[in-house]
């Protein structure tokens, strides 16, 4: 038997609300509002409070998907990537840069949207990039 | 303060009278709840205190309820407040864990927490470690008992609007244990709705507190508005007691006016 509980920060959005994640046995059973996090001193919204819910949740997304005769179907990554890189190659060059927008998202780090937006202004070459936070 | 305490579990885990003691480690400048399996990560055991007296609590009855469930043969020890000894009895009487499988483990609080709490009783008649204190009379009740009806009701339902319906009053709540929750009934509580009906979500949750609440204030310490829910609770308790001469939690053997169910 191991019971623990684990300090994570919450994915939800850009505040980074400190929560703890109950363990038992391998198993996230529930969350709890870090007292000891200077960002949400013990509280959480309804959505933190909730973080365990999807965490083990069968219909959580594992691996990319690829939409063929109008039906999501499992991937590698390779032919993801691959079938991404090329559409949006096709697409630049065809209709121009700014027929792409990109939006990004608060569950990623710092780091991942730095990367995006760097990727959509210097790869795809459009300023066309928004953040979830906005809509 | 705290090495009674630590003895105490580590003779019970060495005894192998007890599978883990439930209570909470330091670890990284943070104060986290835990499982002590080991009697060498006592070393990190904590009381809750971080920056002042109490300020790193959680509700750990709740999460033994869960270690129960899941290992209803084995005893846990945890650690308990007067309030969390409280919240014990009632769970006991109330079928939600079984009183020969745990073994409460007792700190008195110290005086500044038992002030800001404003509680009757800070201390467990299991006490192995801290004060022995002096209660204290809830003065936040007698300010709001003051004002007069129109100025209390203003009062009240202007601290509810500010509600974002987090649900963590509930879900923090080392009482709450009913399966099924008012508070997610559509017919009193609207899906969906943000602020919620004011009063029915607040008033509603006050009536499911009759004969539940202990006083242990975890659900103000959560609440992103800073409603004053534990003046509201305390307020139900000083009824409970008026009206039915009970005092949730204080005595042991007292069954519960509110889960007796006589049989004509």
């Amino acid at each position: 038997m191991e019971f623990q509980t684990v300090l994570t920060t919450c994915p939800y959005c850009g505040c980074g609300c400190g929560l703890l994640l109950e363990v038992l046995d391998g198993k996230v059973i529930g969350t709890l509002p870090s007292k000891t996090s200077p960002v949400n001193e013990g509280r959480l919204c309804v959505k933190g409070w909730t973080v365990h819910e999807f965490i083990m949740s069968p219909s959580r997304l594992t691996r990319p998907l690829v939409r063929r005769d109008e039906v999501l179907k499992g991937t590698s990554w390779e032919e993801a990537l691959d079938l991404s890189a090329k559409r949006l190659k096709e697409i630049k060059e065809k209709y121009g840069p700014d027929s792409i927008a990109v939006l990004t998202s608060a569950k990623c780090t710092n780091e991942e949207n730095y990367l995006l937006q760097k990727f959509t202004r210097a790869v795809l070459g459009t300023n066309n990039i928004d953040h979830c936070a906005r809509l | 303060m705290g090495h009674k305490i630590k003895e105490q579990v580590q003779k019970l885990l060495e005894e192998k009278r007890i599978k883990g003691f439930l209570g909470l480690r330091e670890l990284e400048g943070h104060i986290l709840p835990h499982l002590f399996c080991n009697p060498q990560e006592l070393e990190s055991l904590s009381l809750g205190d971080w920056k002042k007296a109490g300020d790193a609590r959680y509700p750990l009855n709740q999460i033994l309820i869960q270690l129960a469930t899941k290992y209803p043969q084995e005893t846990f020890a945890v650690l308990v407040r007067g309030c969390d000894e409280r919240g014990l009895r009632e769970l006991f009487k109330w079928n939600q864990l079984a009183e020969e499988k745990v073994v409460p483990i007792g700190v008195g609080c110290p005086d500044e927490l038992a002030k800001a709490c404003e509680c009757e009783k800070p201390f467990p008649d299991c006490l192995i470690d801290g004060l022995k204190g002096e209660g204290a009379r809830s003065q936040r009740v007698h300010r709001v008992d003051g004002m007069d009806l129109d100025a209390r009701l203003d009062f009240w339902l202007g601290e509810f609007k500010r509600c974002i319906k987090c649900f963590g009053c509930r879900n923090v709540c080392p009482m709450c244990f009913c399966n099924e929750c008012s508070l997610e009934e559509e017919l009193l509580v609207g899906k969906g709705e943000i602020p919620p009906d004011n009063p029915t979500f607040h008033l509603v949750r006050a009536m499911h507190m009759v004969g539940r609440c202990i006083d242990c204030g975890l659900c103000e310490e959560a609440c992103p508005a800073d409603i004053p829910l534990r003046t509201l609770y305390k307020k139900i308790a000083e009824i409970v007691n008026e009206e039915f001469g009970y005092k949730t939690g204080y005595n042991v053997g007292e069954k519960s006016p509110f889960n007796v169910i006589e049989v004509k």
